[in-house]
């Protein structure tokens, strides 16, 4: 067993494997990414299959091979089950799945794990039914959970090579010419899929609005693009993007969210041209709200929003308040739509948005960063994988990716949800290490990581009620008490990389818990 | 310093996720509900519940208030049970006559024997929700020296009054007159009843303006996101915590040359108007527009 630099226990097999995290910026490599296979296309030569089986047949599909996915239609995604009916049809064994995230909707790859048929996954997370069962040991492979930023390193850099990418393709011309913000399953920018096109050997575009060539605007070249294969429907609109986004009324959301922007406002980097990064929760999309007042006010523009855009970020586009979006995906109809129509709107790919191998990611370049937890630690790491159950229930997204890498991370999140503390001794998965945190804020004030002497002193003033990190799980553990540890069995179901791709931590299946 | 009670807000005393983060709002005076709010099969569980939250859970400055039921039904227990977890007020809804309030500050007074508890140390507010407790008001402010205020329960009111209530808050005029009276006859607060609409944010604000222009010391709230209205209506204005700086600056000069003449700008200040400039540092305070009573 190894420790790595945070004090989580990693088998030594995977830390030779991977190799122990050894802190947020330890590695700057020099290297090489990738290559791909092309196969040639010549004029006259058609893209166009006639079916699934047909695409699988050409893109010769065989045992062990990695395929993936994009999550660009969230709960709205039809593409991942459609192709894995027919993957299990025609019998194939030993394959790995490799999608940017996985939905609450793909629950029929526990029957294609359970048959031998997938073998291994890497994602960003697991919801519901399937990240149980894998915390159930259903698989013989961990699964290994990687951020967003750390997905498209591993892409670019050959630890993930992908022989096949299956993209679901709202708008798509018989060439492969993609774009999101067009056709009737719209889910705006396709940043995530553009890495799959970008370095898989081949690409097999999937739509349900064959336009004539050429498609514009274009998000995925035709140069990327193998097959073309039309279908009824990709996904269901509603699944894919929420409809208006509401602001919260819950008073403990906008408790927490008036603190969070009183903690924006109180910083150095609320200035004129500031960049910011916040999540889709319901406090999160409420600090956008009252920052919104703050800056009209205080007479403060943002130069850049960035992230998974949504309502509130276009409406501060809109209002003259921000002067640029970089998206690399879109939650809700109005970003979708706003994408396509602003130019100040524009479409990034995961490795610009937040690879740590990259000539430069675009969070590097962030002031403030608004991200949610489903548990802080008094070391303030965070955890948003599993449950307090520590069963696998969550996504790593581009949590690790946008902590690290902006000026002044925040953690919004309730200090007790229902009966749970969120603010623990310790966290049970490490997604992200605390030296990457700044403020958590809560319903019941603040506490800033003593790590940041510069913003204890800039928030002596601040008008929050402010706890150290300790004070605060006292808190919590005053009304709740205090959890009993999960007990956990030896056996690895889970690897989470951290973005530079050493193990970060491990989740290990959950044993017999005492009463 | 006198009680600040400019914001009180209801929580019904069988919702355990309420009870639980009711302090984080910064209302001055939590209300747990033990009556109306609380089903008859539930009387027992709500008051459990809240004696276990006023022991466990910090509410910080908040002041805890109990509305009990009445003495003829559960309010015997329940106030056993409010002054064993060391609640600072019980308040006695549909309050009628000066007697009711001696019945419950004799019952308060042998739970404090019983229990050992200082003799006084637990406060009482009286609500007044009929014709008749208005018509009584000044007698029930004067009944016991634990009352720190009375308070209209609109409501009652109105369905007694055979009306309804109305935006314009006609019908509420006279027993709000009285009340107020009656309160400050006795030298103890008045507060405010209620307004049910939490989405009807313009209505509220005139009807907290309304109730400020009064005299009321404040409003009883049912749902946090009316807190920051009211204090935002009732926190006083630039000019009034200048000059009552001055008065209390001039109180300040009055104790370091040991006399007992308080003057600003060479003009002697009575007592009405000390008093008016503590309660506007005092408001200015809790409405975060000064800090440390103006002192720095």
């Amino acid at each position: 067993m190894v420790k790595n630099a945070i004090n989580r226990e990693i088998p030594d097999n995977y830390a030779a494997q991977y190799g122990a995290f050894e802190g947020a910026w330890a590695k700057q490599p020099t290297y090489k990414t990738t290559s791909r296979q092309v196969h040639a296309i010549h004029p006259g030569d058609s893209k166009l299959v006639a079916s699934i089986h047909e695409a699988i047949e050409k893109v010769g599909l065989k045992d062990g091979m990695t395929i993936s996915f994009h999550h660009h239609f969230r709960e709205g995604d039809y593409i991942m089950n459609m192709v894995l009916a027919e993957i299990s049809k025609m019998g194939f064994k030993n394959l790995s799945i490799a999608p940017s995230s996985i939905a609450n909707v793909h629950e029929p790859l526990i029957d294609y794990i359970k048959d031998g048929m997938i073998t291994n996954i890497t994602s960003s997370g697991l919801r519901d039914k399937l990240g149980a069962a894998i915390s159930d040991g259903i698989m013989e492979n961990p699964v290994v959970i990687r951020s967003h930023g750390g997905r498209a390193r591993a892409i670019a850099s050959g630890d993930i090579h992908i022989d096949v990418a299956f993209l679901g393709a709202p708008s798509c011309d018989e060439y492969g010419n993609i774009n999101g913000s067009h056709g009737k399953a719209v889910c705006g920018s396709l940043g995530y899929a553009q890495i799959d096109a970008k370095y898989a050997d081949k690409v097999v575009a999937i739509t349900d609005n064959l336009v004539p060539y050429p498609n514009t605007p274009i998000s995925i070249p035709q140069t990327d693009v193998d097959y073309v294969l039309q279908v009824d429907k990709i996904g269901d609109p509603d699944g894919i993007a929420s409809g208006a986004t509401r602001f919260t009324k819950n008073p403990k959301e906008l408790i927490i969210a008036e603190y969070a922007a009183k903690v924006i406002e109180a910083s150095n980097y609320f200035k004129q041209g500031f960049s910011f990064q916040t999540g889709s929760g319901g406090a999160s999309l409420a600090v956008t709200r009252f920052l919104k007042k703050a800056m009209i006010d205080q007479d403060i523009k943002a130069s850049l929003a960035i992230g998974g855009i949504t309502q509130p970020m276009v409406d501060l586009l809109e209002a003259g308040l921000v002067d640029k979006l970089l998206d690399v995906q879109d939650f809700d109809k109005a970003s979708a739509q706003s994408l396509r129509d602003n130019e100040n709107h524009y479409e990034m790919d995961a490795e610009m948005y937040a690879s740590p191998f990259s000539k430069g990611a675009v969070i590097n370049k962030l002031d403030v960063a608004i991200l949610s937890a489903l548990e802080v630690d008094t070391d303030f790491n965070v955890n948003v994988m599993t449950g307090s159950d520590g069963v696998i229930r969550g996504a790593s997204g581009g949590h690790c990716d946008t902590a690290a890498s902006c000026k002044m991370t925040m953690i919004v999140a309730p200090l007790i949800r229902g009966r749970i503390p969120t603010i623990v001794d310790q966290v049970n998965t490490v997604i992200t290490p605390g030296e990457s945190v700044d403020v958590v804020v809560t319903e019941y004030g603040v506490a800033i990581n003593p790590a940041r002497q510069d913003l204890m002193a800039m928030f002596k003033a601040l008008d929050v009620p402010q706890f150290t990190i300790d004070e605060l799980r006292q808190k919590a553990y005053a009304i709740v008490g205090t959890p009993d540890p999960i007990v956990y069995t030896d056996r690895v179901v889970a690897l989470i990389e951290y973005r530079d791709g050493t193990l970060i931590d491990v989740v290990r299946k959950p044993g017999q818990q005492n009463d | 310093m006198k009680r600040l009670r400019t914001t009180m807000m209801f929580l019904p005393g069988m919702n355990a996720a309420m009870l639980r983060d009711a302090g984080i709002y910064g209302a001055d005076a939590l209300m747990f509900d033990l009556e109306d709010a609380v089903s008859m099969k539930e009387k027992d569980a709500a008051r459990f519940l809240v004696h276990e939250a006023l022991r466990t859970i910090d509410y910080g400055q908040a002041e805890t208030v109990v509305r009990i039921n009445e003495l003829d039904t559960f309010g015997r227990q329940d106030i056993l049970a409010m002054v064993d977890a060391g609640v600072e007020v019980i308040r006695l809804p549909k309050t009628e006559t000066a007697q009711d309030i001696i019945d419950v500050d004799q019952a308060i007074s042998a739970a404090e024997d019983r229990l050992g508890k200082k003799q006084g140390q637990t406060h009482m507010m009286a609500a007044i929700e009929s014709a008749e407790g208005i018509f009584n008001a000044r007698d029930i402010a004067k009944a016991s020296d634990r009352l720190i205020g009375i308070a209209l329960g609109a409501e009652d009111y109105v369905t007694n009054l055979q009306t309804r209530r109305y935006p314009d808050g006609q019908e509420l005029a006279f027993g709000r007159s009285m009340i107020l009276h009656a309160a400050r006859a006795a030298g103890v607060d008045a507060i405010d009843t209620v307004y049910s609409d939490i989405e009807n944010e313009a209505g509220f604000r005139e009807e907290v303006q309304r109730i400020k222009a009064l005299g009321f010391n404040g409003k009883s709230v049912v749902n946090p996101r009316q807190i920051p209205i009211v204090k935002e209506i009732f926190a006083p204005t630039q000019k009034e915590i200048y000059q009552a700086s001055r008065v209390i600056k001039g109180i300040q000069e009055a104790e370091a040359n040991n006399s007992g003449v308080i003057s600003v700008d060479g003009k002697m200040v009575d007592k009405p108007i000390v008093e008016r400039a503590q309660r506007v540092m005092q408001l200015a305070e809790a409405s975060g527009l000064i800090k440390n009573g103006g002192q720095n």
